[in-house]
């Protein structure tokens, strides 16, 4: 019994990270259902993207890209291909989670960044599957309860920007981000394109400068393959 | 109606990559160069929107209460605050310097 606990932690603590990374997530559903309604989007319209996307970046990246003027179109492939990050989230799960495949297509639409995280930190499969079920519902209800609370409430709230609500879609894309700047390669690519996502704005049209920027990625992959990638050559080239 | 159809083109998108994260065997994704790439495209991708979402007011670059509100969300992160502690920061700090500037 003592082996027992030691090694596994108690279906009790599972249940207490995943509530708490739900509850803090799922609240900020809130801001977003202010920020749609306020890029002028209806309550129907603005609950839809939290019932069927489900997937925060992504929404606020739709809405802000709408906002902005933005092509209906290059808008969703914009938080598309923030959401292509998902299908790499599922890969690690699937594994993890050895879920029938039956169960998987409706399992799927919980893979996010937060269930992820909550899922990978767990010991052994049964609290991984605590954690990404535990986490799933309260982001998943509470999200989409606060999604309709914030859309109906945006009229009282008046002028998003009087409350710096415009604020929140930025500072939820930094949180999601800065976990993932571990390296230098890392910080190059978000450096490149962040330069990629200013300098292109006031010269393209909405939404495409956000598309160029992601270029950034296989850009560096490149530059550094070719730094490091042959070492006979560039010893070659030295010699000559 | 234009908002419906990026609305549906963007959860069926969603959706799928989600799903065939969960169907597809492990293999098929688990080349080197792919998940490198995987990796990095949302570093870019949020990276930029982070950028343009501080900075941008239509197709002008601009400094404003939101940058003093996303700099909050920063420290928060350096300090290792909750999610809903940053974006609550960021919120708060953005309604404060655009109250003292008027």
């Amino acid at each position: 019994m003592d082996a027992d606990t030691a090694e596994r932690k108690s279906d009790g603590a599972v249940v207490r990270d995943a509530l708490g990374v739900g509850v803090a997530v799922g609240l900020s559903g809130f801001a977003f259902g202010v920020t749609a309604a306020g890029a002028g989007l209806t309550v129907a319209q603005t609950c839809a993207l939290s019932l069927l996307v489900f997937t925060g970046a992504s929404q606020f990246a739709l809405v802000g890209a709408l906002a902005a003027g933005g092509n209906p179109l290059t808008a969703a492939a914009g938080a598309f291909f923030l959401g292509v990050r998902n299908a790499f989230y599922g890969l690690r799960l699937s594994q993890m989670l050895a879920l029938p495949r039956a169960v998987r297509p409706f399992a799927a639409q919980w893979v996010i960044d937060e269930t992820t995280a909550v899922a990978l930190a767990q010991p052994t499969r049964r609290a991984t599957r605590i954690g990404f079920t535990v986490t799933g519902v309260t982001v998943y209800a509470l999200w989409n309860l606060t999604t309709f609370l914030g859309a109906l409430g945006a009229d009282a709230v008046g002028d998003t920007r009087r409350w710096g609500l415009d604020a929140a879609g930025p500072a939820v894309f930094l949180a999601l981000l800065a976990p993932m700047l571990r390296s230098t390669t890392e910080r190059a690519v978000a450096g490149l394109a962040v330069v990629l996502g200013l300098g292109l704005l006031p010269v393209l049209p909405a939404g495409v400068p956000v598309l160029v920027a992601s270029l950034a990625a296989p850009a560096v992959l490149w530059a550094r393959g070719r730094r490091r990638g042959t070492p006979s050559e560039a010893a070659e080239g030295e010699t000559r | 109606m234009n908002i419906w159809i990026a609305i549906g083109v963007t959860a069926v998108g969603c959706y799928l990559v989600k799903v065939v994260g969960l169907l597809v065997p492990a293999g098929a994704l688990e080349r080197p160069l792919v998940k490198r790439l995987a990796a990095l495209l949302p570093v870019a991708l949020l990276a930029a929107l982070t950028a343009q979402q501080t900075f941008a007011d239509g197709h002008a670059l601009v400094l404003d209460a939101r940058a003093a509100g996303v700099a909050a969300a920063a420290v928060a992160l350096l300090l290792r605050a909750p999610f809903l502690v940053v974006v609550g920061a960021a919120v708060v700090v953005t309604a404060g310097v655009r109250a003292l500037t008027g």
